[in-house]
């Protein structure tokens, strides 16, 4: 038995270079490491974890007006373990952010963002910036009197850019005022557009991290 | 595997499968049921529902009835209509032949007609003998029953009804 996963293994490994990537993705070397280090891999297992998640809740909510709303009690009270997967959605949104943001606070904190990872740095503030996306047009999405009003708000507060201010509103919206299409585009953002988007970014990360490896904290020389 | 030879190195490795494993079982196992848990209820309601009074059917001539049932599907209310006709085939009481006017070919509804004598599918020219036997036409087999009924204290027939 142990011989033939053997030569499944050394025929897969022959073939796509298993050992590289584990050598290379798992067993880098790293400074002496510290807790504060392991934010982005939380980060990224969290993004894991949402995407899941929302896939499983894709299966019975409904981006309609009508029946959005509804559609969340049914997850909440008639599925099995919806109260869960709708929970873990939910609860994971807000540590994404914290997460995530703390992970920037350390990485500048600790001055990671020179030479040679400016870029980097760049990319994650877009991550940064598409998670927050996320929890926006997330918000939106169980369509209740919180979601309305909150995305009420936000779109406003989005209109009151000078000069393209009203464009901005109308395209975020779908038009002046919020509506199924607000919805709609709402969700495609938060379930294609967005995801997509930070699918790129971390790959791009990733790879500067692997090539560049982890910085060491600074010292007092430095 | 004695604790000399397990290096920090495995340690974390047997450490992170275990407990990655554990969140996997936690978050995996649920969400199976998640997904099939359609599958696994049973949606069958039943009900008792009246259809008329036993004294306004005529022996011998087919009394037309209709019922309208509300399912719930998830968030989604659906009505269906359903219709039948009940016959008395003689004066006593329980003597009842009480067919579902869905036509058996493609669901079409039937009516009575008292020049043909039978029932007539609108959609294809089915036709159905009064006991709801295949006389002409595409269906593959009679007319379906309602074979449990009842009647109340005051007269009122009401026929048993388990939603599929």
């Amino acid at each position: 038995m142990a011989m033939i996963l053997k030569k499944l293994y050394n025929w897969l490994d022959e073939r796509l270079g298993l050992k590289g990537i584990y050598d290379n993705i798992l067993d880098r070397p790293e400074p002496r490491g510290n807790w504060w280090n392991t934010l982005g891999s939380a980060s990224l297992f969290l993004f894991i974890l949402q995407g899941a998640t929302g896939i499983f809740l894709s299966v019975y909510y409904t981006p309609s007006p009508d029946h959005a709303y509804d559609s969340i009690q049914y997850i909440m009270d008639g599925v099995a373990f919806g109260w869960l997967v709708r929970g873990i959605h939910h609860w994971g949104a807000t540590l994404m952010v914290v997460i995530v943001f703390i992970h920037m606070l350390r990485v500048f904190v600790t001055a990671s963002f020179k030479y040679p990872r400016e870029l980097t740095w760049l990319i994650g503030v877009g991550l940064l910036l598409a998670t927050l996306g996320m929890g926006f047009t997330g918000y939106l999405l169980p369509w209740n009197q919180r979601a309305y009003w909150a995305t009420t708000v936000g779109t406003q507060i989005a209109g009151t850019v000078p000069l393209i201010g009203e464009f901005i509103l109308k395209a975020l919206r779908g038009g002046t005022d919020l509506s199924a299409l607000t919805l709609q585009r709402f969700f495609a953002a938060h379930i294609w557009m967005l995801p997509a988007v930070l699918a790129g970014l971390i790959g791009i990360h990733l790879y500067l991290i692997i090539r560049h490896g982890e910085s060491h904290l600074p010292t007092k020389e430095d | 595997m004695s604790e000399q030879e397990l290096s920090r190195r495995d340690f974390i490795k047997v450490t992170t499968g275990i407990v990655g494993g554990i969140i996997g079982a936690v978050v995996g196992l649920p969400a199976v049921y998640y997904l099939i848990d359609p599958a696994l209820k049973s949606g069958g309601k039943e009900a008792w529902i009246p259809v008329g009074k036993l004294e306004d059917m005529e022996v011998g001539k087919p009394y037309p009835f209709s019922f309208t049932r509300v399912q719930v599907n998830g968030w989604e209310r659906t009505a269906t209509s359903h219709a039948g006709y009940a016959l008395r085939r003689s004066e006593a009481p329980n003597d009842l032949l009480i067919l579902n006017s869905r036509c058996t070919h493609l669901a079409c509804t039937v009516n009575w007609s008292e020049t043909a004598q039978a029932y007539l599918c609108p959609c294809h020219d089915a036709k159905f003998s009064s006991s709801g036997d295949v006389l002409d036409g595409p269906p593959p087999r009679p007319l379906d029953r309602y074979d449990e009924f009842r009647l109340t204290d005051d007269g009122v027939l009401e026929i048993y009804y388990r939603e599929a």
